[in-house]
């Protein structure tokens, strides 16, 4: 059975002044079409080159990335960018900004079709009353709204988000987060998230991606995020399997991270290695 | 509020000693110099010119702003002919490395040559055009002067686009026109803008060599009749109109781009 997006012994070589750096080694990744990955790893592993690649913004050293049956070889509108900084270009309106792709994608459509198209995201994600500023009169929750809308107005195959989120107070991110579930919810887009927070994995999440660290950074396990959807927060902070998952996710990121698993044990059946935690997390419902 | 009041009110009082000292030093100046112009006598000389700007008395003897207004003109003229030369060289040494590596060159050992070497080269240019070869090689001149901190500040702006500006472009597929004028163009704005108002100085200090050389009328050739008139109060007047007109376009150019950095 095909996949709908396939990352194959996915491999990344920066060439550096010591000599070429492999900081992706190996990776393999398969999405299921509707799903939302969340990935996950220190900082400066190569989460963000992973993204990159898969964006098109990156070319890919060896191995490839396959997106509903095609190669992928540059970037293009149908894999919408939600970037950490919004990245709006500031001297547009934050409407302009998203009609800039609007036109370019839907460049069939008449003018006032193509306005409203802008105008309904833009009032999707609540930017209606302030769609006619520029992005240095919004706020950085307000320009990272505008880069969800920018991006789903696209109406693009799939969704790649660089730590979007990474930038706000929690209370304007805990908005985001349910601004975005709601847009991706309304048409089940294959997401991929890059994020260093947990709990944000598994709020949003359908599984979340552990990567060990760099160089030569791989898959290290994946967990499968249980949880029903519609998803409710104030639900899943008294639910306890949360928190063992999220211990579970802690627990990567602060001991396994630091090794690449051994090539013949499927990631998933790596256990962990101390006894008394072992039992812990045998018990967990890890894939 | 007040303490802003108070900023501007001492800032005044220090330009207005700055002007004061300016005048004592010029005083002292004629201890020195004997045929320098006191500055009583230099306001008695340039009166005329000065409380009748506008005024047109023949071809040679019209008033400081009537002068200065043709001066503008021909900058207005050779500066616009260095903009639209100057920013497109910019844009393509920020974009090719092989562009620059072909270019770069010739573009830093042309520099730094002076206005009087550029002339009679403009002039030999455009000899074919009889009775227009002075004012194409004035024209010639400040333009090929004037157009350099264009093209560099432009180069560099280029180089400084932000690559997420450019990857935004990227994702969206645009086509190479809306890329330059979508985003590389307005992203290089500020910066270009440096260039130009850098240019706009340079274009208005070649003037007078310019006019000096052609003996076209304007605030040049006034200094340049009254050094051979040996009207010599008239060349400080001279002098302190192309530095004021000078400032003002200067702060006329900052205004703009300030504008243009913030956006
Ligand atoms: N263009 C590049 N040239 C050389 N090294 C790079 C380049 N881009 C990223 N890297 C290196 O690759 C590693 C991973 O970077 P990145 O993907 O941004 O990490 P993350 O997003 O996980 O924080 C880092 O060590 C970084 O220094
Ligand atoms: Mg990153």
């Amino acid at each position: 059975m095909s996949h709908f997006l396939e990352l194959s012994q996915l491999h990344k070589t920066f060439p550096t002044p010591k000599g070429p750096l492999t900081v992706v080694k190996d990776f393999n990744l398969k999405f299921r079409k509707g799903e939302f990955i969340a990935l996950i790893g220190h900082s400066g592993c190569g989460k963000s080159t992973v993204l990159s690649m898969v964006a098109g913004l990156e070319d890919v050293s060896r191995g490839g990335i396959v997106l509903t049956g095609k190669e992928v070889t540059s970037a293009g509108p149908d894999r919408g960018v939600v970037f950490q900084a919004p990245c709006l270009l500031p001297w547009f309106t934050a409407f302009e900004n998203v009609m800039l792709g609007v036109d370019q994608v839907y460049y069939t459509a008449s003018k006032l079709e193509r306005r409203q198209i802008a105008e309904y995201y833009l009032s999707l994600v609540g930017l209606a009353d302030a769609m006619h500023k520029r992005p240095a009169e919004l706020s950085q929750g307000m320009r990272q709204r505008c880069g969800i809308a920018r991006a789903f107005a696209l109406s693009p195959k799939m969704l790649l988000l660089d730590e979007p989120f990474g930038m706000l107070d929690n209370l304007t991110k805990m908005e985001l987060q349910d601004v975005l579930l709601d847009l991706w919810q309304r048409d089940q887009k294959t997401a991929l998230m890059v994020t260093h927070d947990v709990d944000e994995a598994l709020y949003l999440a359908d599984r979340v991606v552990m990567m060990t660290d760099g160089p030569e950074a791989t898959v290290g396990d994946i967990l499968e995020i249980p949880f029903p959807r519609p998803r409710n927060r104030r639900e899943l902070l008294e639910n306890p399997e949360y928190y063992r998952l999220r211990e579970y996710l802690i627990h990567f990121l602060n001991e396994r991270s630091h090794h690449r698993p051994a090539p013949s044990i499927p990631p998933a059946a790596t256990p962990a290695p101390d006894s008394g935690i072992k039992r812990f997390f045998n018990s967990l419902s890890v894939v | 509020m007040n303490s802003k009041f108070q900023n501007a009110a001492l800032s005044t009082a220090l330009a207005l000693i700055g002007v004061g000292l300016f005048f004592l030093l010029w005083l002292a100046l004629n201890r020195f110099a004997p045929d320098l112009p006191t500055p009583t006598s230099t306001w008695q000389g340039a009166r005329i010119y000065i409380v009748e700007p506008f005024a047109y008395r023949g071809e040679q003897d019209q008033g400081l702003l009537s002068l200065t207004s043709k001066s503008l003109i021909l900058v207005a003229k050779g500066y616009f002919i260095a903009l639209l030369i100057g920013a497109p060289i910019g844009f393509c040494l920020g974009l090719s490395k092989n562009f620059t590596r072909t270019f770069d060159p010739i573009v830093q050992v042309l520099r730094p040559v002076s206005p009087l070497a550029w002339f009679p080269l403009g002039m030999v240019l455009f000899l074919g055009t009889g009775g227009q070869a002075l004012e194409y090689g004035a024209l010639f001149t400040i333009a090929v002067c004037a157009m350099w901190p264009t093209v560099l500040n432009t180069a560099v702006g280029v180089r400084a686009i932000p690559q997420d500006y450019l990857n935004v472009g990227r994702v969206l597929r645009l086509s190479k026109t809306k890329m330059l004028f979508k985003i590389m163009v307005p992203a290089t704005l500020p910066y270009m803008f440096t260039g130009f108002r850098l240019s706009l100085g340079i274009a208005w200090l070649v003037i007078v060599a310019v006019e000096m050389l052609t003996g076209k009328v304007g605030i040049g050739q006034f200094i340049q009749d009254a050094y051979m008139n040996a009207n010599y109060g008239n060349i400080i007047v001279g002098i302190l109109t192309i530095g004021i007109v000078g400032y003002i376009l200067d702060r006329l150019m900052s205004v703009v781009e300030a504008r243009f950095k913030t956006a």
